[in-house]
């Protein structure tokens, strides 16, 4: 069964400042959706919203059809932050983290932990205390970190942002491979080319509201709103 | 004036390595009613601390002022004021605190209440946010995650702890007018030395004020020594996070938004 993300006029505010501001879409597992848009249109904000971090302030969420808090969603859904953050913990602990309070053997950990590690091209990390990795590294591992709960909700913000094109490369790959009927992968990325070459669903947001929401081919080709069109070609200021 | 520092010093070494009973029984007395008065002191700190530095709650910036504002705090002053509740016109004379170690170390407790509430808070309050949203999004509970930034703070915590225990080694006020200084029984390093200086026993004196030095010393650099290693990043042995779990079920999407 393909598993379903619905936001239903959700808005978040930030004092005066309006993050996320009546956004309705549907997303559904299988496809990587990617969300645009230039500094401070709402990407992270919303990916906030969807992972139960931010308690949206008007609108409702519904997971496979039925209503869903930030509680219950932060079971479901997992967020990888664009600025990396790890534990004061070796590479293991950190990797292990998600899994131990669920009650996993630890052998069946430590099976997860290598092949993970081995995904993300850093076997070989585990005794490495993660906060002396590079950034590069770190970013990989929180992706394997992520990867290793299994969510159905995978949330990436930016997850390539100031990374080398090699570490880039392996996180495409790794996301790419993540592609199933029961998750959905939502990106927020700022690198068009990388939109292009891993998005099923692009959805355009400026000023916390969608502006435009397509798939890949129609939205880069031949987009509706004038907005996206001055955002692809880099006219587009905030 | 030398002559004398350099007699009472060497007869102050001769105290110290032979080993005296009397000297080592009020030192083995300070370390007890200071280590008691620190226990005591973490029971109800820590606790406070966690709540001031990782709870948002209204006045929390008054309650916060007002233990930054207790951490130097005259230890006369709060001896005097310990004095009149232990004694037995006071209200808790009946608990016959006054003159006992256990007097002296609940005072001291409350000295060093301020030092660890302050330094722990502020300590969980240098965290990255960040930190307490990776424990949330990858399912830890609120238990857990308030956990998992304590974890980070550890070792300010050591230090604070550190820290009341060298506050409550050195004060003479609560030691002086809670314990009265009575021989072989509430007479600490600090009451000692006022004591023997007192009496014009200066070797003796300076005896406890080498190994009251010294002690206090010996903290301190195990204090730097420790922030050094937390510096350096040293790894602790892990914490057991299996039980009590928050659990990945999904059947619990029930819950309206």
């Amino acid at each position: 069964m393909t598993i379903s993300l619905q936001l239903k006029d959700v808005s978040k505010n930030f004092r005066a400042v309006k993050a996320v501001d009546n956004v309705s879409l549907q997303l559904f597992g299988g496809k990587i959706i990617v969300l645009v848009g230039v500094n401070g249109a709402g990407k992270s904000s919303l990916l906030r919203v969807i992972a139960g971090l931010d308690k949206p302030d008007n609108g409702q969420l519904l997971f496979n059809n039925k209503s869903i808090n930030d509680k219950s969603l932060r079971q479901v859904a997992t967020l990888v932050f664009q600025k990396t953050v790890m534990f004061s913990m070796n590479v293991y602990d950190n990797l292990a983290y998600g899994l131990r309070f669920r009650e996993m053997p630890e052998k069946e950990i430590k099976e997860k932990i290598d092949a993970a590690l081995a995904d993300v091209k850093l076997s070989g990390f585990e005794k490495r205390k993660a906060k002396k990795t590079s950034g590069g590294e770190q970013q990989r591992l929180a992706l394997a970190r992520a990867f290793l709960i299994e969510p159905e909700v995978l949330l990436l913000d930016e997850p390539t942002a100031n990374l080398d094109p090699y570490s880039a490369t392996i996180i495409e790959k790794a996301v790419l491979a993540r592609k199933s009927s029961d998750r959905i992968i939502v990106m927020a990325t700022h690198n068009l080319n990388q939109a292009r070459r891993i998005a099923d669903q692009v959805i355009h947001l400026h000023a916390g509201r969608i502006v435009e929401s397509g798939l890949r081919q129609g939205f880069f080709e031949n987009p509706k709103n004038e907005l996206t069109r001055k955002f692809i070609n880099g006219e587009l200021e905030f | 004036m030398s002559d004398l520092f350099l007699d009472s010093l060497q007869q102050a070494l001769n105290l110290i390595f032979s080993g005296n009973p009397e000297v080592y029984g009020i030192v083995y007395r300070t370390i007890y009613v200071t280590g008691l008065g620190t226990f005591l002191a973490c029971l109800w700190s820590i606790p406070l601390a966690i709540l001031i530095g990782l709870y948002s709650f209204k006045g929390r910036w008054v309650v916060r002022g007002f233990f930054n504002a207790f951490i130097g705090i005259p230890t006369v002053a709060l001896g005097l004021f310990l004095y009149l509740l232990f004694s037995h016109q006071g209200i808790l004379g009946s608990l016959d605190l006054l003159y006992t170690l256990n007097g002296i170390a609940i005072g001291q407790a409350v000295l060093e209440t301020p030092i660890i509430v302050s330094f722990v808070s502020n300590a969980l309050g240098t965290v990255d946010i960040q930190l307490r949203d990776l424990a949330r999004t990858l399912g830890a509970s609120g238990v857990r995650t308030d956990l998992a930034i304590m974890r980070e703070t550890v070792w300010s915590l050591v230090l604070a702890i550190a820290a009341a225990f060298n506050r409550g080694f050195g004060e003479l006020g609560i030691a002086a007018l809670v314990g009265g200084g009575l021989f072989g029984m509430t007479r600490v390093l600090t009451t000692a030395i006022t004591i023997e200086t007192n009496f014009g026993h200066f070797s003796i004196a300076l005896a406890y004020g080498i190994i009251l030095m010294s002690i206090v010393l010996a903290i301190t650099l195990t204090t730097n020594l420790v922030e050094r290693l937390k510096r350096e990043d040293f790894t602790l042995p892990k914490w057991n996070i299996r039980k009590s779990a928050t659990g990945v079920h999904n059947n619990d999407h029930q819950s309206s938004a």
